[in-house]
């Protein structure tokens, strides 16, 4: 067990070992990750409240560090950056060129404040940078040392549905030590360690034992969160749902109110589409490649010599919502939701991912019998 | 083994190459030939792809066309920025390679069958390597068929080669145009139309076919019409590429991704998800 205090130890204490250490804190109305110069700059006392479309900061009663769901960043913006730059070239001679690959920029980073879900989003980025037939160089590089303090949920959002998704709110693995707040009676974390690494690093904090009621108070904390998903979501094949019902007319009607403007792809932690763009110095004799974060609902994103191969945003709407809930099973072995509800809160016309799923599962008899 | 560093260097930069040869096929179409600048020649199956960069302008996917063994062949229509840039590079020039990527022609489960290829104007090149295969093979397979069409006879590639080949007797080819211009004297009509009649055993025979989708379409049901089994078809799908690797995310195809999954498929592993418009 350690106090609300330690935590300024933990960062000290990671920083002391070179991490650049990361966290929530409140910038411009949001909870969102930054650098963290001491644990006095998290979130303390502040809440998020979240519904379709909305998303404001709340005052708390007490003094939580970590009474909030989730904001619009996630962790992804560090592990795979919105853009970087692959290579420079420039021109040598006789018509050549050569290519340097700058080593991938890996300051290890410590993440505070890691949720369950965005733990299994990381573990879904894994598996497309680094658990395929290739490696994503700068990914692993980011990746590799990163040390991952998560935080057990007490509090979820109105958006919210791990638990349907089976990847919260309790952090199970995966990560360096895993907190769990305690607000009832003295304010306290229980600290788990899930690595060599995390034992040693909680060996500089100033601790106690966990007693049974630290215990109990801990699995209490979490199994209210467990029971207080703003939202719930079927799964039962839902693969096979999507894969039978890419006809179904509830893609024209989402399609009539859904604005193609990727939000939704950019606030989530497992989208991984990006562009790679080539450029040349004005001189033509230096260039250099770089990726930036896509979004399938650009009508580029499939173009083909001779037009896009999704014009309408039907087909991006629908690729999108199949992709993640659906064909990413077959091309990753995974679903590529992890529950967090980014995407149904920052949609600007608040459309809910988990009621566009429910509606197509209520009609599909409808849709069957009209083959 | 390959140190971690040498496995992961290279998936994004491109191996400079330089074009030794450069011929025209037709208007919009060249070929080139390609000798690594330093190192190793590229290894590849028949039907796999490069990423073809051209300094500054950018870098597509582009099939490989040669034989094993040989120079680094590509035959590219210039349609854009990049394939114009890369069209125009004349002998000296180099050009970046990344690849090869993909999953190849099923010439090993051909052998012992006989082969149907058929080709859709600038799907040819993509069937070359293949060709080459069963060629080099020949006493390994049945009868090896090539039916090949184009809009108009001044797009038909490889027109030497294709000649030398019809005088071959252990390959039929058939070649013929939507349009027959100027002194054309060959058959006129779509190519799956010649499906019908050429010699092979539709009981014992794989087909290999790559152009628009619309042709490879009509060519399927040709084929099937003729009794070729639906999972003896197969095609070349195309969709914008970025990175070759599975990373980008912008050539899924349903369930797959083109760099990875394709580019050539089983005609029954995606004609479901060729139904489904703009998927
Ligand atoms: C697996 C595969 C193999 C191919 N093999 C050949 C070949 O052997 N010969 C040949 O001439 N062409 C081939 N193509 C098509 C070729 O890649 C496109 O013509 C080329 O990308 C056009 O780029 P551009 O910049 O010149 O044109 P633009 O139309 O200006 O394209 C802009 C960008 O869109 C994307 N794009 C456009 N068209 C395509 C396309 N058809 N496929 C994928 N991305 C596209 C590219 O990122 C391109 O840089 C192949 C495509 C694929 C997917
Ligand atoms: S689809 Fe929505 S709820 Fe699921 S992981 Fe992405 S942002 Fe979160
Ligand atoms: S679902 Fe919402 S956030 Fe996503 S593209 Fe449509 S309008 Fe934008």
């Amino acid at each position: 067990m350690i106090g609300p205090e330690a935590l300024d130890d933990l960062v000290a204490a990671l920083k002391g070992r070179g991490f650049r250490v990361l966290g929530p804190t409140v910038r411009d109305g949001a909870i969102v990750y930054d650098d963290l110069e001491s644990a006095g700059e998290l979130p303390i006392g502040w809440t998020d409240r979240q519904e379709p479309g909305s998303y404001r900061l709340d005052r708390r009663d007490d003094e939580a560090r970590f009474g909030y769901a989730v904001g619009p960043h996630s962790w992804k913006q560090f592990l795979f950056p919105a853009r970087i730059s692959f290579w420079q070239a420039r021109r040598v001679d006789e018509g050549g060129f050569e290519v340097r690959e700058p080593p991938p920029e890996g300051a290890p980073f410590a993440f505070i404040g890691v949720r369950s879900c965005e733990l299994h989003g990381i573990a879904i980025q894994d598996r497309v940078f680094l658990e395929g037939r290739h490696v994503d160089r700068d990914y692993e590089a980011r990746r590799r040392d990163a040390f991952l303090v998560a935080v057990n949920c007490f509090e979820p959002g109105g958006t919210c549905f791990c638990v349907s998704m089976g990847t919260g709110p309790k952090a199970e693995a995966g990560y360096d030590l895993a907190l769990t707040e305690i607000l009832d009676g003295e304010h306290r974390f229980l600290v788990q360690v899930g690595s060599e690494r995390g034992a040693e690093v909680l060996r500089d904090l100033p601790r106690r034992d966990a007693e049974t009621l630290d215990l109990q108070a801990a699995g209490a904390a979490v199994e209210g969160a467990a029971a207080r998903m703003g939202r719930s979501l079927d799964t039962t094949d839902l693969r096979d749902l999507l894969a039978r019902n890419l006809e179904h007319e509830r893609w024209d009607e989402v399609a009539s109110r859904c604005l193609t403007c990727g939000n939704c792809t950019m606030v989530c932690p497992t989208c991984f589409c990006t562009s790679i763009e080539d450029h040349t110095s004005l001189a033509g004799d230096e260039a250099e490649r770089v990726r930036l974060w896509d979004s399938c609902y650009s009508v580029d994103h499939s173009y083909i010599h001779g037009g896009s191969v999704r014009p309408s945003g039907r087909s991006r709407y629908r690729q999108w919502l199949t992709h993640k809930f659906g064909t990413w099973h077959d091309q990753f072995g995974t679903s590529g939701c992890i529950g967090c509800g980014r995407c149904i809160t920052w949609c600007p016309v608040g459309i809910d991912v988990t009621e566009e799923l429910a509606a197509i599962r209520a009609t599909e008899e409808v849709s069957d019998a009209n083959d | 083994m390959a140190t971690a560093a040498e496995t992961l260097s290279g998936a994004m930069a491109p191996r400079p190459f330089r074009v030794v040869r450069r011929q025209r096929e037709t208007g919009d179409t060249w070929t080139l030939e390609l000798e690594p600048v330093n190192g190793e020649p590229l290894d590849f199956v028949p039907g796999q792809f490069t990423m073809l960069y051209a300094f500054g302008v950018g870098e597509v996917p582009i099939s490989i066309c040669g034989e094993r063994g040989g120079p680094l062949v590509h035959t590219v229509r210039a349609v854009g920025a990049v394939s114009e840039a890369i069209c125009a590079s004349r002998p000296g020039a180099v050009l970046g390679v990344r690849g090869p990527f993909g999953r190849g022609w099923p010439v090993e489960e051909a052998l012992g069958l006989d082969v149907v290829v058929v080709a859709g104007g600038i799907g040819l090149p993509p069937l070359r390597p293949a060709l080459y295969e069963c060629l080099r093979r020949r006493s390994e397979y049945g009868d090896v068929v090539l039916l090949y069409g184009s809009r108009t006879p001044a797009d038909l590639v490889y027109r030497r080669e294709v000649e030398a080949w019809r005088s071959r007797f252990d390959l039929e080819v058939d070649v013929t145009v939507d349009r027959g211009e100027g002194d054309w004297r060959g058959k006129v009509g779509v190519v799956p139309k010649l499906i019908g009649s050429a010699r092979f055993d539709p009981g014992a025979a794989v087909a290999m076919v790559c152009g628009p989708e619309i042709m490879m379409r009509f060519a399927a049901e040709a084929l099937l019409a003729r009794g070729v089994p639906e999972d003896r078809i197969y095609l070349s799908m195309e969709r914008n590429m970025q990175c070759g690797l599975g990373h980008c995310g912008h050539c899924q195809l349903g369930p797959t991704l083109i760099c990875r999954d394709g580019p050539i498929y089983r005609f029954d592993e995606i004609e479901p998800l060729m139904k489904v418009r703009e998927l």
